[in-house]
Parts: C-alpha cells; sequence; structure tokens
C-alpha cells in the first residue's frame, strides 16, 4: 500500500518541472507541451485525493480536465500554426509586437 | 510490487519530462511527453482508476500527442531551436520553480496523514463513472460537448487557407 503522499509529492514536482519547462524554453510548442504537464501533474492530485476521500467525483473532475485539455490543444496549435503562416518563426523571440 | 511499480513509474514519467527540458528537438520533446503521460496513465490505474488510466493513453499519450507531432511536422524548422542565449533566465526560471516546489510542499505537509478513506468501496469502473456522470455531472457533461464542437469548429476555421480572400 503506497501512502497517498507520496502521490502528491510526485504531483508537484511534476508541477514546478511544467514551470520550469515554461520558463526557459523559447519555441511555442514546447511552451504548450510543459501547460499540459501542468494539467496532468493536477489530474494525479485530484486522482489520489479521489483515491484517499473513497469517493468517485475526483475521477469525474479528472475527466472533464482532459476533455477540456483536448479542446484547448486543438485551438492551441491552431493558433500556433497560424503564428507560423504570419512569422514564419515560433521562437518567443520573434513575437514582439500585439500586432502583425 | 505496487511499491516497485510506483516508483519505476515515477522516475519514468519525472526523467522523461526532463529530457524534456533538456532536449531541443520538438518531435523527441513529443515522444518523451508520451513516455511521461503513459506512465501518467499507469499510476493512474495504481490508484484504482481503471478507466481514467485507458482514457488518458487513449486521448492524451494518442491524440493530442499525435496532435502535437502533426503540428511540429507542419512547422518543420530546418534549423533546431537555438540554445538560449540568456543564462540569467534559466537561474530565475528554476529559482522560480524551485519557490514554487517548497511553497507547494509546505502546503500539503499538513494533509500527508491526515487523510483516511473516508467513503466506502469505491473503485473507477465505467459503470459507476457512467452513472455519476450522467447524473450528478449531467449539465458539465452537455456543456463539455459544446465546448468540444465549438473549438473544433474553430480550430477549423482558424486555419483554414483562403477563408478571408
Amino acid at each position: 500500500m503506497i501512502p497517498i503522499s507520496y502521490f502528491f509529492v510526485l504531483s508537484i514536482v511534476l508541477f514546478a518541472l511544467g514551470i520550469l519547462a515554461f520558463f526557459i524554453k523559447r519555441d511555442l510548442i514546447t511552451m504548450f507541451m510543459a501547460v499540459e504537464i501542468m494539467l496532468n501533474a493536477a489530474n494525479l492530485a485530484f486522482i489520489a485525493l479521489a483515491k484517499a476521500a473513497g469517493s468517485l467525483h475526483g475521477q469525474v473532475i479528472v475527466f472533464f480536465i482532459i476533455t477540456v485539455a483536448a479542446a484547448e490543444a486543438a485551438v492551441g496549435l491552431a493558433i500556433i500554426l497560424l503564428v507560423f503562416r504570419q512569422k514564419k518563426s515560433i521562437k518567443t523571440e520573434d513575437m514582439r509586437l500585439m500586432k502583425g | 510490487m505496487a511499491a516497485f511499480l510506483f516508483f519505476l513509474l515515477a522516475v519514468t514519467c519525472v526523467g522523461s519530462v526532463l529530457a524534456m527540458i533538456i532536449s531541443r528537438n520538438q518531435a523527441h520533446n513529443a515522444l518523451f511527453l508520451v513516455l511521461a503521460f503513459t506512465c501518467l496513465g499507469g499510476l493512474f490505474g495504481l490508484l484504482d482508476a481503471p478507466f481514467i488510466a485507458a482514457v488518458q493513453i487513449i486521448i492524451y499519450a494518442g491524440a493530442i500527442m499525435v496532435l502535437f507531432i502533426f503540428v511540429v511536422m507542419m512547422v518543420n524548422l530546418r534549423q533546431g531551436i537555438t540554445r538560449e542565449k540568456k543564462k540569467w533566465t534559466l537561474f530565475f526560471s528554476g529559482g522560480l520553480a524551485i519557490v514554487l516546489l517548497v511553497e507547494l510542499i509546505l502546503a500539503i505537509r499538513g494533509t500527508f496523514f491526515a487523510l483516511g478513506r473516508t467513503g466506502g468501496e469505491k473503485t473507477g469502473t465505467p459503470t459507476e463513472l457512467g452513472r455519476l456522470l450522467f447524473t450528478d455531472y449531467l449539465y458539465p457533461f452537455e456543456i463539455t460537448s459544446v465546448l468540444i464542437i465549438a473549438a473544433l469548429v474553430g480550430a477549423i476555421v482558424l486555419v483554414k487557407k483562403g477563408a478571408k480572400e
């Protein structure tokens, strides 16, 4: 029987790594992947809590998070493609203007 | 056995996220992320959530990451992303991440041993999850389907070529 706290520790380590990746990466796609890592860290915490509380509500919330993440990935990647078409680059240094 | 599986999956997961941070090839990054998400699916299985584990592997490691890999293929940068020039960004964001980690550890430290099993023996079988989804969570469920349709239409309209002309 693994203590639930181990899962919490793994979850917050993953969340911190996601933050780190988001800040030190310089291309939009990898930054977007870092956001997905943070979402998954939250999912892990939710499922660990659902197990600790003996209820299923945490799992239902994770189900919704995964669905919303799929929608978010579709729209976000479409925006990244648009940015690449306009600027021919997905580096953050090349994006300094609000207006194209 | 369960403890061994937990440490194996946890180490693989954190290791592949670290590899994603170090690597500068976006296609490799996406594949490392597939590995990390698959390990997370295994962890969900360890936590009595078999249905969510299957959804995690099919939707996250399957569908979403395939979407990422397609975009990496379409963007197709000839030269890789160059190494970050400003070193202080690395130290600053590393410090920020460590501060956040310490803060989160302090926040959850009180809950380490306080939680016990309060409810009955419920497991995340598709039957029980489905019953919950279509009773207590019926409105969120329907709203999510509207959200999915909106996101799909939005994504197609956004990337459609020659929509203006």
